[in-house]
C-alpha cells in the first residue's frame, strides 16, 4: 500500500482516546500511564511478551476491565462516566477471544442474532438476514444451524468475528485470536481479519502473527511491563527498533 | 390387644406415602422458586442482596432441620398463629430446600466459564438479558444432576414431620407399630417405601451425571 492512499484512508478523528491511564491488581500494576491515540479506520497490532498487559489494555476499552486512574474516551463517549455510557460504547466495540467464547447452548446462527435482538432491538427476521450476510462473509454460510462444538477451531473464531459484527461495531478488538488454533487455521481467521481491515474496520489486534503486523498495521505497539515501549509502522519497527526491550523481544519472536 | 400386621395395616401405610410426596413436591417446587431466587441474589453485584443471601444459606445449612420445623410450628403457635402440622411443614422445608438449592445453583451458575458473561458483556448484553440468554441455560445443565440428587434427600426428610404429629409414610407406621409391635416388619416396609421412592431418582441422578461428565469431556 502506498503511503498516499495511506494519508487518504486515515481520517483525523480520533476515535479512541486513552490517557494516563493506569491500573492495578492489588499492588501490582498492571498498565502504567498509558497514552494513546486511535484514528478512525487505524489497524494497530499489539504486541509484547506475556505478561505485559496486553489484554488488559484492550479490555480497558470496552471495559471488560476498569482503570483506577485515567480517562478512555471511544467514539466521543467516556467509557467510564456511566452504564449508559458504557452501554453505548459496548454497541460500538466488537471484540474476539483467544478463546472464542461462542454461546455452546446455541446455534450459529442464534449465536449471531441474539445481541442485535436484545441489544439494538432488531428483528428477528433483520437479526437472521444480519447475520447470515456476515456468515458468508467469514465464508461459513452453510454452518449456521450447527452448534459451536460441531465446527473447527478456525470456523468457530470465524463464527465469533461474525458474532461481534452482527452488532455493526465502529472497532473490533481482537485478542490473540489465532493463539488458540491449531496451526492450519491460522491462515483462514487471518485471512477474515485481513478482509475485515480493507474494508475499512478500525482495528486493535493483540497477536504474535507478524506477517500479519507487517502487512496489515498502520502501527505496531510494542508492550513490555505494563508500559507503552515503543511503538512506530512497521517498517521501521521492524527494521530499526529504538529499544533494547523491543530487539529482545524481536529477537524471540521472529526466530521462531 | 395386639393386632396383626395384615393388608389393611399395609395399606394404611401405603396410602400415607401420598402425604410424604405431596410434601415434597411442595418442598420442592418452592425450593425452586426460592432457591433460584437465593442463587440470583448470591452471585449478585449488589453486595447487600449476595450478603442477604448468604446470610439465610448459613442459617439453614447451619441448623438441624428438626429445629427448623419445630422453629416454624411451635414458633408459630406462640405467635398467635395456629399452624397445623402441614402447613408448618411445608414452610420449614421449602426454606431448607430454598437454602440447600440456591446454594446448589450459586455454584452451578458461578460454574459457568468467565468467558461466556465477558462475550455476553461484550456484545453489550445487560445484566438480566446475559443471565436469561446465556449463563442460566448453562447453568442448568450442570445442575440437574446435583439438583435430582438434592430431591432425594428431601424426600428423606420429610420423615421429621411425623415429630410434629404429621401423618406421612414415617408417622403411619410408627402408629401401626404401637398397634402391632411388629418393629422390623413395620418400619422394614416404611423403609422399603422410601427406596422405591428415592432409587429411581437416584439412578436417574447418576445417570445425568455420567451422561453430563461425557459431555463435557468431548
Ligand atoms: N484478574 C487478575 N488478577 C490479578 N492479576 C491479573 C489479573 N489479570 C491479569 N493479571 C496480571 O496482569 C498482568 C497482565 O496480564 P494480561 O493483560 O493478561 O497480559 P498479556 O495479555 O500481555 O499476556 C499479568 O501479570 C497477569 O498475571
Ligand atoms: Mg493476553
Amino acid at each position: 500500500m502506498s503511503t498516499m492512499s495511506e494519508a487518504s484512508r486515515l481520517q483525523d478523528e480520533i476515535i479512541i482516546r486513552m490517557e494516563d491511564v493506569q491500573k492495578w491488581y492489588g499492588t501490582f500494576q498492571v498498565l502504567k500511564d498509558i497514552n494513546l491515540k486511535v484514528r478512525t479506520g487505524e489497524r494497530i497490532v499489539i504486541c509484547g511478551p506475556s505478561g505485559s498487559g496486553k489484554s488488559t489494555l484492550i479490555r480497558c476499552i470496552n471495559r471488560l476491565e476498569h482503570a483506577q486512574k485515567g480517562r478512555i474516551i471511544v467514539d466521543n463517549i467516556d467509557v467510564g462516566a456511566s452504564s449508559r455510557d458504557l452501554d453505548a460504547v459496548r454497541r460500538e466495540v466488537g471484540m474476539v477471544f483467544q478463546q472464542f467464547n461462542l454461546f455452546p447452548h446455541m446455534t450459529v446462527l442464534e449465536n449471531c442474532m441474539l445481541a442485535p435482538m436484545k441489544v439494538r432491538g432488531t428483528s428477528k427476521a433483520q437479526a437472521e438476514a444480519t447475520a447470515r450476510k456476515y456468515l458468508t462473509r467469514v465464508r461459513i454460510p452453510d454452518q449456521a444451524d450447527k452448534y459451536p462444538a460441531q465446527l473447527s477451531g478456525g470456523q468457530q473464531q470465524r463464527v465469533a468475528i461474525a458474532r461481534a459484527l452482527c452488532m455493526s461495531p465502529k472497532i473490533m478488538l481482537f485478542d490473540e485470536p489465532t493463539s488458540a488454533l491449531d496451526p492450519e487455521m491460522v491462515k483462514e481467521v487471518l485471512d477474515t481479519m485481513v478482509s475485515l481491515a480493507e474494508e475499512g474496520m478500525t482495528m486493535l489486534c493483540v497477536t504474535h502473527e507478524m506477517g500479519f503486523a507487517r502487512s496489515v498495521a498502520d502501527r505496531i505497539i510494542f508492550m513490555d511491563r505494563g508500559e507503552i515501549v515503543e511503538e512506530g509502522a512497521p517498517d521501521t519497527f521492524f527494521s530499526n527498533p529504538q529499544h533494547e526491550r523491543t530487539r529482545n523481544f524481536l529477537g524471540q519472536i521472529l526466530s521462531h | 390387644m395386639l393386632r396383626q400386621f395384615g393388608t389393611n395395616e399395609f395399606l394404611f401405610i401405603l396410602a400415607a406415602a401420598r402425604w410424604t410426596v405431596l410434601l415434597s413436591l411442595i418442598a420442592f417446587a418452592g425450593g425452586i422458586v426460592g432457591g433460584l431466587a437465593i442463587a440470583l441474589m448470591r452471585v449478585s453485584p449488589l453486595k447487600i442482596l449476595s450478603a442477604t443471601a448468604g446470610g439465610f444459606i448459613q442459617v439453614f445449612q447451619g441448623t438441624p432441620l428438626l429445629m427448623q420445623l419445630f422453629l416454624v410450628f411451635f414458633g408459630a403457635n406462640t405467635l398467635g398463629l395456629d399452624l397445623n402440622p402441614w402447613v408448618a411443614a411445608a414452610i420449614a422445608l421449602t426454606l431448607n430446600a430454598s437454602a440447600f438449592l440456591g446454594e446448589i445453583w450459586r455454584g452451578c451458575i458461578q460454574a459457568v466459564p468467565r468467558g461466556q458473561w465477558e462475550a455476553a458483556g461484550a456484545l453489550g448484553l445487560h445484566y438480566p438479558s446475559l443471565m436469561r440468554y446465556i449463563i442460566l441455560p448453562q447453568a442448568f445443565k450442570i445442575a440437574l444432576p446435583p439438583t435430582v440428587g438434592f430431591l432425594v434427600q428431601l424426600i428423606k426428610a420429610t420423615s421429621l414431620a411425623a415429630i410434629i404429629g404429621f401423618t406421612e409414610v414415617t408417622r403411619a407406621g410408627q402408629i401401626i407399630n404401637n398397634a402391632t409391635f411388629k418393629p422390623f416388619l413395620v418400619f422394614g416396609t416404611v423403609a422399603a417405601i422410601y427406596f422405591a421412592l428415592c432409587w429411581p431418582l437416584s439412578h436417574i441422578s447418576m445417570r445425568l451425571e455420567r451422561r453430563f461428565a461425557a459431555a463435557s469431556a468431548r
